[in-house]
Parts: C-alpha cells; structure tokens; sequence
C-alpha cells in the first residue's frame, strides 16, 4: 500500500533558508510527521523537529503543512492526493532555529506578563468552594495543549511584527478572560486587557479559532465576551452610570 | 555553559524564516472573501435602490426596509405605526432614510459581520494564513475602529426594530391569512428576531458578564439558550440578510403591481 510522496521541506538556520525537494515513501496509517522522521533515518540524518507525544497532547509538533499551521503528529497523509506535493514549513510568526524548530520564547515572555490567579485575601488553597456552572466556562480554556498555532497564525503579528511588544495574541488573551471570568479571582483584568495586552488589535477574524487543534472557540467563548467585558468597562456610559448610582465596584460582578 | 535565553537571544535567533511566498496555503482560500464581496455588494445595492423606491406598501403588507414608517406626507395612514407618524409635512424624503441606519448600524458593527468585511473588503487578514497587503496595523485598538465597540447600542435599537418588524407580520396575518405576503413576512420577522437574539452583546447582557452564574439562575438559562442560538450566529445573520431581502422585494413586486397571483 505504500507509494513515494514529494515533499518540500524548508531547511535553513536563523532565517535563512530555502525549500528541498524530496522523495519519500508512504506507508498506510501514517502522519506528517512520521515522513518527517522517515527523512531524518533515510535522507538528511540532520534535519531539526521538535516533536514529544505523537499524540496531539503536547503541543510541540506546531508546523505549517501546505501553508496552513497543523500538529504535524495529527495530520494524516491520507488527507492528501497521491500526486500531491506537500509543503512543510517552519511557523512563519517566530524566529526559526533550525529548519522546522522555531524559538517560541515569545509566548512564554507574555505569558509572564499576565498576574496570576489572586484569590480573595484570607482565603486559603483548600477552602476555595465553586460551584460547576461558574467554573464550566473556563474550563474549556484549559484544554489548551500551548502548541501556540493561534499565536503564530494571528495576522496581528503574524504580518506586523512591530505589534510583538503590545501583543499577547489570543492565546494569553483567552488565559486573561479565563481569569477574568473565575469566581475566585479578585484581579480586575479589564483595563490590562485592553491597554497592556492589546486586545484592540483582534479584529475578530477568526484565524486562531480555525487552527486551534482543541478545537476551542477561542473568538467566540474568550475574545469577545472579554470584548464585551472591556466596553462595560471603557465604553459604556449606561454602565458607567449605573455603577456610580447604584455604588457597585467597578470590580467583579 | 553558553545557553540562548529569550531576553539575550543571540542574533542568528531573532530572525523568522525567510519565505517570499505570500502564502503557500493550496487549497482556494480566496473563495471565502470573494463570496463574502459579492453578497454583501448585492445586498449593498439592493438596499440603496430600496431606500429610493417608493412601492413599500401594499395593505396589509409593508416591506422590511421601511418599516416603520414615521412620515405624515410619505406614509398613508394605514402603513403608519399604530397610526403614528410624528413627522409632519415638511418630511418628504424616503422613509426608509429615517430608520434604515439603525438595523445597517446592527449590521456593519455585528461581530460577524466585521470577521466577514475585514476579510472580504479589506483583506485583513484575506485568509488565515495569507498575508494581508497593508504595510501597518492597528485594528480596533484606535479611531476609528474602536467605535465598532457602540455595537450593544445598535443591539437595543435592533430589539425594537425586530417587534416591529413581528408586529407588522401579525398584522398581516389578521387581515389576510391567506395571503403568501403574510407568510413571507412572518419568517422573515422570526428569522430576524433569532438573529438579533443570538447576537454576541444579548449573550454577554444575558449572563456574560456575571461570573455567578449558580447566583443568578434565571439569566443563567437565559445565557444557555442565547449560547446556543449564538453558535450560530453567522448562519443566522446571513439567513435573515437574504430573508430581509427577499421580503422586501416581494412586497414591492406585489405593490407594483408585477405580482398578480390570487394569493399573492
Ligand atoms: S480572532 Fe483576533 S486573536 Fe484570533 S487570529 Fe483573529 S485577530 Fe488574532
Ligand atoms: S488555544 Fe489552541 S491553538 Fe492556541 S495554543 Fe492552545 S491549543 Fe494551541
Ligand atoms: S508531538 Fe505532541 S502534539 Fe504532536
Ligand atoms: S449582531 Fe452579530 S454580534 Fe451582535
């Protein structure tokens, strides 16, 4: 059943690089990333990938295969024709080691940047008591496998690598409204979100939505209703109003 | 030990890897926008030849799209709003002019909405994964595209509108149930009503914002079901755009005289 595929691999060294034209064989069953391995055994002993679980659970296989950000463990090579040249590529958004291992320190940086869970003063680990329905919303945030396909597929800065520093990309977005919607967390995130993260720059398009291999509606379940969050807070005058009448704190309803 | 941190990235790590393809995605990526540019330009077109026609009403019927009608000197009195018409004589122009910014503001600021024409009009992004063509970026983190942020103002308009838009339908279905104008009105105004309840601003007024939810119940259900109907909140706004359209230029075909059928 098996049959020679044609690859192109990106192969290069701190940016600089071009595509290799390659010969390999197919074998039934078998994902991106095992050709990938097959090439490093039979024909470049130093081709660079990272790679961990092989099973979609480790978020290290990120790649973009025929232009679009796939786990290069979880992409079947029955999806592709025979004939088919298949294109595997670094991702684009970040600086490239060696070949398809890019540096992603990038999103541990502004995963720094956001403060961490902050539970009510006087309130130890242990006593917090949650109900499902208040913590459900979240929890699918936290199917997060941080392969950071979303990052790197937002044309925020997947075009404008000068928006970098006011970024956070949908990834640490999404962490943010998780956060902001916990019922033990006293942070209020609104302001942050909005000024120091950037979430103005969304426009909602919906790429990270597409790519995301949780399948998490990222645009639909975070960034808008933290959108929708950050006008209750900046740009609503109703609001606004109503909370100086009625003496509620700005904070968390 | 000589180790490359994210602060101190030595130079050979700074750089992305340089590919001069736009995109090196295969399948037809362009097809979404173009799809997207070429519904919304018809609906754009259908809706300004609209708003100069003057055939909107035919009793019982009365098209979407200059609904309500608030003009003495342009609306006779039974296409009038419970009879209403607090503009005198000296309005004369379409009255579609004085209500149509109200739905078009819901439109042109509907999270969707804003997805499809970033995508289809302004390629920005064309496609995931395709580079947009503009050299800077600030999307809605300033003037003007901050202001899509007015959308839930534009959202309790669209509540009025659509119980008018349901009011004009049950009147319609009183005086001429029979009628295929009727029917065609009735789901339009339900095809309307779900899109605007499934709008991201009702589910987030709903519940959203509530970090309870076991504290409120009721709005609790109430965020269930908008969730839901919000799941599809692109199928359902491109549903009622055509359904918009499509009884709007029923009621004036009718009003014109074109459509003569006995049930028409
Ligand atoms: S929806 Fe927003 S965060 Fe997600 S890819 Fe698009 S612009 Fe980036
Ligand atoms: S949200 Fe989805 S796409 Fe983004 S890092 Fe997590 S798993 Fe990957
Ligand atoms: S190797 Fe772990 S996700 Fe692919
Ligand atoms: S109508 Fe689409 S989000 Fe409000």
């Amino acid at each position: 059943m098996g049959y020679k595929a044609k690859f192109r691999v990106w192969r290069g060294e701190g940016g600089e690089g071009r595509l290799e034209d390659f010969t390999v064989e197919v074998n039934e069953g078998e994902v991106v990333l095992d050709i990938i391995h097959r090439l490093q055994a039979t024909q470049a002993p130093d081709l660079a990938v990272r790679w961990n679980c092989k099973a979609g659970k480790c978020g290290s296989c990120s790649m973009e295969i025929n232009g679009k950000p796939r786990l290069g463990c979880m992409t079947r090579m029955s999806t592709f024709g025979e004939d088919e040249t298949i294109t595997v590529t670094p991702m684009r958004t970040f600086p490239v080691i060696k070949d398809l291992v890019t540096d992603v320190s990038f999103n541990y940086a502004k995963a720094r940047e956001i403060p961490s869970f902050t539970p009510p003063a006087g309130v130890e680990p242990g006593e917090y008591r949650m109900q499902q329905i208040d913590v459900e919303r979240s929890q699918e945030f936290r199917k997060c496998i941080e392969c950071f396909m979303c990052n790197n597929v937002c044309h925020v800065i997947r075009d404008h690598e000068e928006n970098k520093p006011a970024f956070a990309g949908p990834r640490f977005l999404m962490r943010i409204a998780e956060l902001d919607m916990h019922p033990y967390d006293v942070v209020d995130r609104k302001d942050s979100a909005q000024e120091d993260h950037g979430l103005g720059f969304c426009n909602i398009t919906k790429c990270c939505t597409e790519v995301c291999p949780e399948h998490i509606k990222i645009t639909d379940n975070a960034l808008i209703p933290m959108k929708e969050r950050v006008v209750d807070r900046k740009y609503d005058p109703l609001v606004w109003l109503g909370n100086k009448i009625f003496k509620r704190t700005g904070s968390k309803s | 030990m000589t180790q490359t941190t994210a602060d101190n990235p030595a130079p050979a790590r700074r750089q992305r890897a340089q590919i001069k393809e736009r995109t090196l995605r295969t399948d037809q990526w362009w097809r979404y926008p173009l799809v997207t540019f070429i519904i919304f330009t018809a609906f754009l077109v259908y809706a300004t030849w609209a708003i100069f026609d003057n055939d909107f009403f035919v009793a019982p019927y009365h098209a979407p799209f200059a609904s309500p009608c608030l003009a003495e000197a342009v609306c006779e009195p039974d296409a009038r709003l419970f009879g209403w018409a607090p503009l005198g004589d000296w309005y004369t122009w379409p009255p579609g002019l004085l209500i149509l910014g109200l739905p078009a503001g819901f439109r042109f600021t509907c999270y969707y909405y804003r997805k499809a024409y970033y995508r289809g009009f302004w390629l920005s992004p064309p496609a995931c994964a395709v580079n947009e063509p503009h050299s800077k970026y600030t999307g809605e983190s300033r003037f003007p595209l901050i202001l899509q942020n007015v959308h839930r103002y534009f959202f309790y308009a669209a509540i009025v509108i659509g119980l008018i838009l349901a009011y004009d339908a049950v009147k319609a279905l009183i005086e001429k149930p029979g009628g295929v104008g009727t029917w065609v009105l009735i789901v339009n105004a339900i095809l309307i009503n779900l899109y605007t309840l499934s709008c991201h601003s009702c589910r987030h007024i709903t519940a959203g914002r509530l970090n309870h939810f076991s504290k409120h119940p009721i709005r609790y259900r109430a965020w269930g079901f908008v969730s839901k109907l919000n799941a599809k909140h692109q199928e359902l706004a491109l549903v009622s755009m055509f359904s918009v359209m499509g009884a709007d230029l029923y009621v004036r075909l009718v009003a014109k005289g074109v459509l003569t059928f006995p049930f028409a």
